[in-house]
Parts: structure tokens; sequence; C-alpha cells
């Protein structure tokens, strides 16, 4: 499958962190045609393996690459009289992005609705000013209370219901972007694999609850016991209103981060290597634990040497993030050259350096 | 009934072309006359075998949207609004663009870059802008002209318990209703005129009125309904599943209360579920058309409609269908009262 409309098919998908069993079964099926063994653990998290070609006796290095592919979502916390539903957020979402979006509640079947919105003939001005807070809103599913009542319960996912957009050039847009991007990215860099020789066994995952503590990534490192632990996620592209500094170029290329999350030797490695094969990228700063899988990998275990690769993207967390095709592709071929260039002498550097 | 069709067509106030096409297929086969006037309002003419009382039934064609009002160098493309909308549901919504309908997105600052007090306040249209992935101002201009209009990007679907949910039920509901009423056989004169630019100023009603000199004027509308959790029932102007509301008045007309009372009489003897809007504001096309030439009697009729304005309405298909029959009844019973004895000023 091309790496758009795998894409397309990820991110329409529904799976709020808690919730991705759909959305996994559709990565776990597309994996399995790059790996040797795709599993799923007890959380969720799905694990694809693809073995290095070995050449000596030793223990094959070991890298972990993943992607959360959970969104963040809704939960409904209440049935109102009329059958209208109040909403609780599920992972950071701004309630100012969810006025009249159309939502699909996740009930005993799926069920299409609207978050209402007055009509401005009605509106009261002072409450244009405002931002509205999420126990305003509510979600309108066209049917009576005791209807909702049958096919509806409090604690049920909701998700925005939201068609993937196809812009000018490579550019797409569409919900849960963040980070089902990275999950395309990641299946590219597989396909990317076949093609190289690679020592190195790979691990592919597609963590869970990345949105709610990066959990996934927590038992995902701890059971595969990887060497290095590469966190692939999006990153803010830049926009108006928010400082240069903070942000990457859409269609730049691909993002390496640096920073006390990110181990020294790994990052210089994948700048080495963009620079070799001409790879488009750019440089980015964490200070401190990444808000991404890279945060649990580091303190695994014993510890594992972590980095960063980052498609950047524009209106996180809204439902019309908005990224480049062509940060994928670069992306995957950096991270898919990084693992071809691993051998056990990379392995010595890692402890050596300091 | 085209409803669907209607919905999903892109037609803001003074683009209303798409909307004006597939209008004119559906009552070609129907009408004995069909015109687009100066301004663009499109009017049928069913002659009938009397001469009176001549009849003007109208729908608006247009819809609230935005219109393209410059372009940064970045690419991104600013706007403005044409009709009444609320500036806070613009955020995180998808929109087409011009008449190749170039997808574009309306983006927001991530949560993580946002300080507290911005959470606290709204975004207003100066701060938005529509993305299409343009890479600079040229990338942009090759795919968006100054001067394009913007619709919300919105499917039909029927939804919950005959319910239905799509952009654009002011007025495209009202379309579909005249259409349907134009299929059908009538003795007097029926203009059947779907007018442009009323979320502007009811700008099309007031020339197509001027030309047709009617008797008497039925305006088929959507009009909002409030009947939601937020709300207390007194503020409802409208209910879902209630039947056709009538008006007693707006901010634009004061409805013609004898053409009301056979409303009420002919509902209530046929069974059909009628209400009244509980609201004086808003305006429809019958304010311009009331007040043509010497006047002219007119009323509203409506669908209520749930979150009009907005990127996604819903509506009753039973009102739908019960606001048809009301106005079919109304029609029916028209040639018998005829211009003198009911409707004419004696």
């Amino acid at each position: 499958m091309s790496i758009k409309d795998f894409l397309k098919k990820i991110s329409s998908s529904p799976g709020v962190s808690g919730h991705e069993e759909q959305v996994a079964r559709i990565i776990a099926q597309e994996f399995t045609r790059y790996t040797h063994e795709v599993n799923m653990d007890s959380l969720g998290n799905v694990l694809a393996f693809r073995k290095g070609q070995r050449t000596e006796e030793k223990e094959p290095i070991k890298i972990l690459v993943s992607a959360h592919m959970d969104e963040i979502g809704l939960m409904v916390s209440k049935i109102e009289k009329g059958g209208f539903l109040r909403i609780s957020p599920l992972g950071g979402i701004d309630p100012r992005s969810l006025l009249n979006q159309e939502v699909v509640v996740h009930g005993q079947q799926d069920l299409p609705g609207v978050i209402g919105a007055k009509s401005p003939h009605i509106l009261d001005p002072e409450e244009i000013e405002k931002g509205i807070k999420m126990e305003k809103l509510f979600i309108d599913v066209g049917f009576s209370e005791e209807e909702v009542k049958k096919r509806v319960s409090v604690g049920d996912p909701v998700t925005i219901n939201r068609e993937f957009m196809e812009l000018s050039g490579e550019h797409v847009a569409g919900k849960a972007m963040d980070d089902r991007a990275g999950v395309a990215l990641v299946l590219k860099f597989l396909q990317e694999l076949q093609y190289l020789n690679h020592q190195a066994d790979v691990y592919a995952v597609a963590t869970v609850q990345e949105e709610v503590g990066v959990r996934g990534a927590i038992v995902s490192a701890y059971n595969i016991i990887p060497h290095l632990g590469i966190a692939v996620d999006v990153t803010h592209g830049d926009m108006p209103g928010v400082a240069e500094y903070k942000t990457s170029e859409i269609e730049k290329g691909t993002v390496i981060t640096t920073g006390p999350n990110i181990h020294p030797q790994i990052y210089n490695k994948l700048v080495e290597i963009a620079r070799e094969y001409n790879i488009p990228y750019q440089e980015d700063i964490t200070p401190g634990p990444t808000g991404t899988d890279a945060r649990a990998f580091q303190i695994s275990r014993e510890g594992i040497a972590t980095g960063l690769v980052s498609v950047p993207l524009r209106y996180m967390h809204t439902s019309v993030e908005l990224i480049s095709l062509k940060d994928i592709h670069a992306s995957a071929l950096l991270l898919a050259r990084f693992t071809a260039s691993l051998n056990n002498d990379f392995l010595e550097e890692l402890i050596s350096c300091y | 009934m085209l409803l669907k069709e209607l919905s999903e067509a892109s037609g803001v106030s003074g683009g209303e072309s798409e909307v004006r096409r597939l209008i004119k297929e559906a009552v070609e086969p129907y009408v004995d006359e069909l015109k687009t006037d100066m301004l663009g309002n499109l009017i049928a003419f069913k002659s009938g075998s009397k001469k009176a009382p001549r009849l003007m039934l109208s729908a608006h064609m247009d819809e609230v949207g935005l219109i393209v009002a410059g372009f940064e160098e970045s690419g991104l493309i600013r706007f403005s609004k044409v009709g009444g909308i609320d500036d806070r549901v613009l955020v995180s919504k998808t929109v087409l663009i011009g008449e190749k309908k170039i997808p574009g997105v309306i983006g927001a600052k991530a949560i993580h870059l946002q300080k507290p007090e911005e959470r606290k306040k709204s975004l207003k249209v100066e701060e938005l802008y529509i993305d299409i992935g343009a890479k600079s101002k040229e990338e942009a201009k090759k795919e968006v002209k100054l001067g394009d209009y913007v619709s919300y990007n919105t499917r039909y679907q029927e939804i919950g318990v005959n319910y239905a949910k799509g952009k654009a039920f002011d007025n495209r509901v009202g379309c579909a209703l005249l259409i349907e009423a134009l299929k059908k056989e009538y003795t007097f004169p029926l203009y059947g005129v779907f007018t442009v630019q009323e979320e502007v100023g009811m700008r099309g009603a007031a020339v197509a009125a001027y030309r047709i000199r009617p008797d008497l004027a039925l305006v088929i509308e959507g009009t909002t309904a409030a009947d939601v959790i937020e709300l207390k029932e007194e503020s409802y102007v409208t209910t879902l599943g209630k039947g056709p509301a009538l008006t007693f008045m707006d901010t634009s007309v004061i409805c013609d209360k004898k053409i009301i009372e056979t409303l009420v009489e002919l509902a209530e003897k046929e069974n059909i579920p009628i209400q009244f809007r509980r609201f004086t504001g808003a305006n429809t096309d019958a304010g311009k058309i009331s007040l043509s030439r010497e006047g002219v009697r007119s009323v509203v009729i409506s669908v209520p409609c749930r979150y009009i304005h907005n990127p996604v309405n819903i509506l009753s298909l039973e009102d739908v269908k019960n606001t048809l029959k009301l106005i079919e009844l109304f029609l029916d019973k028209l040639p018998e009262g005829g211009k003198k004895q009911a409707y004419a000023n004696d």
C-alpha cells in the first residue's frame, strides 16, 4: 500500500488512548508484510520483528523504532435530558477547536453526531468573546434520550469525524496525524529496509496510550530490551503567532532532536547519515524529557540509548493537523540508512563517548 | 427530494451558480418559463389557467460562508465572513475554495503552545487563515483568486431517527421544498423564485418581487431551532419534530394575519403539526417582498434547523415532509379564495 493510502486509512480510523484496537489491526496487518513476526502485548501495543542479517556470532544489536497509534479524543461523561451527550477530554484537546465539530460516538454501534453551537442570531455578544469551555459543549446524535440510552453509555470514546484531505503538492491534513503520520513513517521505514542490508534486529512498534503518559512505550521497551530506542513522532510546524525557534518548517525535511532525552551519539550519527545521503533535515532541541515515547525508552530497565526523529506538523491536537508526505519520506529514508549503518562498534561508541 | 445534492453544493451569497444549475435542471421539465435575472435570481413561472392570484413562492439559494480577502507571503490565505457567522466555529474546520473547490483547512495554534490567558479568549476571524498547503504567495495564487467564495466542507447524512445533518440547510431545505411544489399543476399563476444574496441583506428578493409584482408571497425558509440542553424552553425559537414553523414577525416583516389564519386552519383540518416561531429577531426575504412596490401580503413557513449558519446543521426529515404537505395544501386551497375574497386589499 502506498504511504498516502495507508496514512489515509489509519488517520480516518478511530483509536483514542486505551481504545486502539481498530487501528491496531490495520497496522498489524500492514507491518506483517515487511517483518518476520507481529505480536500484540497485554496493553495493545503492536510489536513487529524484522530479523537482521547476521555476519558474526555475537548478540545482534537491537533497535526499537516506535510511533504511537493512539489519538486524542473525548469520552461521554453524561447522557442529558433530550438525549444530548456531555463530554470529557481524553488527552490534551482544546475545547475551542470543538465547537460544531462532527464526531463519531463509539457506543454499541458507531453513531455520527454533531457538537452543538448556537446560531449567531441568538448569541449573546459577550459569549462570542470567550473561549468555550468543555462543560458547555454537548453532542447531538439525533436520538431521543430513551433511544440514546440503548446505544450509548458513559465512558464510550468519541472521535472527531474528519475525512483525510489532500492539499496542494504533497501536503495532507486530517485528524490524528499525531502520530499516525509517525506510524506511516515506520511503515515506509520497513519498506526501505527491504532494499538494504542491516545487521541489527529491528523492532517496529506502534504504541498505545502515548497521549496520556507514554504508557505503551514503557512496557514495550521493557519487553524488547533494545540497545537503541528511536521514537518517531510529530513536532510543531511553522505558523503565524508562534516564535520561529519553537517550530520546524514544513517540507524542509526530517527533524532530528537533541537534548538531555537524546543520546548524543545517536543524534550525531543521524545528522551524519542525513548529510552523507543528502537527506533534507532540520535540527531541534528539547530541554528535558520530550513529549514522546523517547521519554520512557531512556529510563527503561538499565537505560536505553534514545533518539527522536519527527515530522513537522501544523495545528497539533486540532482535527486539521497538516503535514507533508515529503517529510515522512525523508525521515523514513534517514531511519533506514541509520539502521543499516548499525553494528557492534557503534554499540561500543555509545558508552565510550562518555 | 434534492436535499443532499443541494446541501453539498457550494453557494455563498453572490456565488450561487452551482446551486442555480442544480435547481434549473430539476425544475425545467415542470415549468412554462425559466429565467435568470440581472442579479442571478432564478425565476420559474407556471402560468396556470387563471389570471389571479399571482403567487410568489420563494426560497433563497445562498448560504453564509467566507470570501478570500488576501494572501500572506507564506502562502496562507486571509478571509472575511459573508453573512452572519460565529467566528468561533471556524477553528479546526475544512473548507472548499472557489469553483475548483480547492480544499483547505482552518487551523489553530496547538494547545501546547498556548498561554493560559489565550485559552480563555475566543479566536477571531482576524487571527484565522486558510491553509491549502501552498508554500508561497505565488503558489497560493495559482490555485486561488482574491474574491473566491469559500464554503464549509460538510457531507449530508441521515442520522438518528429520521434526522439529517449537513451544511446550508438554511436555505437549501427551502429550495428542495420549492422544487417539489413546482412539480404539481395549479390553476393560478405561480412564480417559483430562487433568490440570491438573502444572507447579505435579502437583495435578490427585493428585485425579484419588483419584477413579478405578486398579489401575495410565501417564503420558504430554514429557521433556528435552539431546542438544546444549554437553553431554556422559552428560548428554543422552534423545536425539531414539531412541524413547520409559522412566523408572526421577525426583524424584517410582520406576516399577514389572514394567511397565517388560513395556514393554521388547514393544518388543523389535515392534522399536520405546526408550531410558531417564538422569536422576533432575524431577517427573511419576506421583509423585502412585503415592502415591494405598493406592498405585498407575505408569510414565512420555516423548517426548524439546529445550529444554522454553522458548518453542520441538523433537521428533522419529518418536519420537511410536513412542511411540504402544508405548502401543497395551501396552494390547492388558493384558487378557492382567489385574490379578491381572501387576500387582496378590499
